[in-house]
């Protein structure tokens, strides 16, 4: 039986995690529910956030500057892939609009192999986010925590952007029905190009910020996006805080189940996911109909 | 010049052929019934009107200005607003937020109060849920949501169907107002009596090709002509 200390250790840890499932997994899932498409090349965009860190912090020593410049980065990158390749499949099967995302993710992958090789890279932690903090029952890695802090407030910002503003309020009604949103003159193809891009830079940022945690590496994105596949199914699908409380839980069960045995983290995970297909099919945020 | 004019359509879902060579004219401040049996093509031909099926062949327009071949958002913009069968309310909105979203691209949209004086059950749920509505409720905001653009052609899909017969008679005097208010409107209902009471004129389909065109007052004194594309006598 692990130790409190170590228990509260990993509840934290499962908490930075799941902020970070929750960021990547409300991109999918806002870009599923508005556009109809699950983009199968979202772990490795998470992948091309984190290597752009590592460029943006090498040029500029700032890691504030390597998120503000990595964002933008991210946004022409979602742009450019929403206008040249996504918009013509909207019309598509779903299998085609899943082998091409699949197909950016590799091309995307394998170009980041490419250009900076198959070894891991380092990003350091920023200046402010160096040491440990006391908090009083135990000590912890400042950075996690300022990253727990950051990506909550990107959360509530982005949950503003959806409650708060007209923008908001269309993609809100486009994730239910984009063909109405439409007949009611709103020019859904913008509303799509919209989701996309801020879908691509919400996990281009976690990217980013989970960098100075880990190893940057071309592959790092893949685990990353099949447990936020597990997390959209386990909020709902195309629901904004099903996502984030999915995510928080998933980060939650795979972090205290390592406190006992690592290997049983992902079953433990699948586990609930089953568990919730069969008790509750549409999530638990998710509305009844929805496929 | 009419002020929507159709000529000659022809529509297709997938392979299978819906409307064939469709003409129809509808003057400012008329009500227009289609009527017909199921699959005859009135829906598609609305769906084709909005934008939201493309037609293979003919031309579409609104006040003088070709429409076909435009997005559904162009056309809405234009003018023309259609409340679906299927109501198509935004479950997870509230009410208001539904009528948010159909004002935002309204050239000159109606205030929310003037809404709340037509539909008072609209301003006593404002703050609830689309999907917690009755089906009364829904179709009212579904209307509301047309409206509050301030259309000027409104395309009414079944907008009685399905509902209680005290909601029906309330949504029939709405209807009527707003023809008297003088709201051009293309309306088609399987209740067939409802209609005649509320519309002009009135055009019969059958198989997608229009088979009948006469005045509704004709049809109210003799509904012979209806057992053509009906299949009754109403």
């Amino acid at each position: 039986m692990p130790s409190t200390a170590a228990l509260l250790s990993q509840a934290f840890n499962g908490l930075a995690l799941g902020s970070l499932l929750a960021l990547v997994a409300s991109g999918l899932t806002i870009i599923l529910g508005t556009l109809g498409v699950l983009n199968f090349a979202h772990g490795a965009l998470f992948a091309v956030g984190a290597y752009t860190a590592f460029v943006m912090m090498q040029a500029t020593h700032s890691f504030v500057l390597a998120l503000l410049g990595g964002s933008a980065v991210m946004l022409i990158v979602g742009f450019a892939m929403e206008r040249l390749v996504i918009r013509h499949f909207y019309a598509r099967p779903d299998e085609d609009q899943i082998l091409v995302t699949y197909g950016i993710g590799i091309v995307l992958v394998e170009g980041l192999r490419a250009y900076f090789g198959g070894n891991s890279q380092r990003v350091p932690v920023p200046s402010w986010g160096v040491g440990a903090t006391k908090l009083g029952f135990m000590i912890y890695p400042t950075y996690r925590l300022q990253l727990i802090g950051i990506v909550a407030a990107l959360l509530v910002g982005l949950y503003l952007v959806l409650y708060r503003t007209s923008v908001g309020l269309v993609v809100r009604a486009g994730i239910e029905n984009a063909g109405m949103v439409g007949i009611l003159g709103i020019d859904v193809r913008r509303t799509f190009l919209f989701v996309f891009a801020v879908g691509i830079v919400a996990v281009g940022l976690a990217g980013m910020l989970y960098a100075p945690v880990v190893a940057v590496t071309p592959d790092m994105g893949a685990s990353f996006m099949v447990q936020s596949f597990v997390v959209i199914v386990l909020g709902g699908l195309g629901s904004f805080p099903g996502a984030v409380i999915g995510g928080l839980i998933a980060g939650e069960i795979i972090s205290l189940t390592s406190a006992f045995d690592s290997a049983y983290s992902e079953v433990m995970l699948y586990g609930l996911m089953a568990l919730v297909l069969v008790a509750r099919p549409q999530g638990l945020f998710g509305t009844e109909g929805r496929v | 010049m009419s002020l929507l004019e159709v000529e000659g359509i022809d529509a297709l879902y997938g392979d299978s052929h819906v409307l064939f060579d469709v003409s129809l004219r509808v003057e400012q401040n008329e009500v227009v019934a289609l009527l017909g049996r199921n699959g005859a093509g009135k829906t598609t031909t609305l769906r084709t009107l909005m934008g939201v099926l493309k037609p293979r062949t003919g031309a579409i327009r609104l006040a003088g200005l070709p429409i076909h071949g435009l997005p559904p958002a162009r056309i809405a913009r234009a003018g023309m607003q259609l409340v679906p069968e299927e109501r198509a309310v935004f479950g997870g909105l509230t009410v208001e937020e539904n009528l948010r979203v159909a004002r935002l691209t309204a050239g000159k949209p109606w205030p929310l109060d003037r809404i709340w004086e037509v539909f008072p059950r609209l301003k006593e749920r404002r703050a609830s849920r689309g999907r917690t509505l009755s089906g009364g409720e829904q179709q009212m905001l579904s209307i509301a949501r047309a409206l509050i653009r301030d259309p000027t052609l409104l395309l009414l899909d079944e907008p009685f169907e399905g509902l209680a017969p005290l909601i029906v008679l309330d949504l029939v005097a709405l209807t009527r107002r707003l023809a008297a208010e003088g709201r051009t409107i293309v309306i088609v209902e399987q209740n067939v009596s409802a209609v005649l009471d509320l519309a002009d004129r009135v055009y019969g389909f059958n198989n997608g090709h229009i088979v009948y065109e006469g005045q509704a007052a004709d049809l109210r004194a003799n509904p012979a002509p209806m057992r053509g594309f009906m299949g009754l006598a109403a």
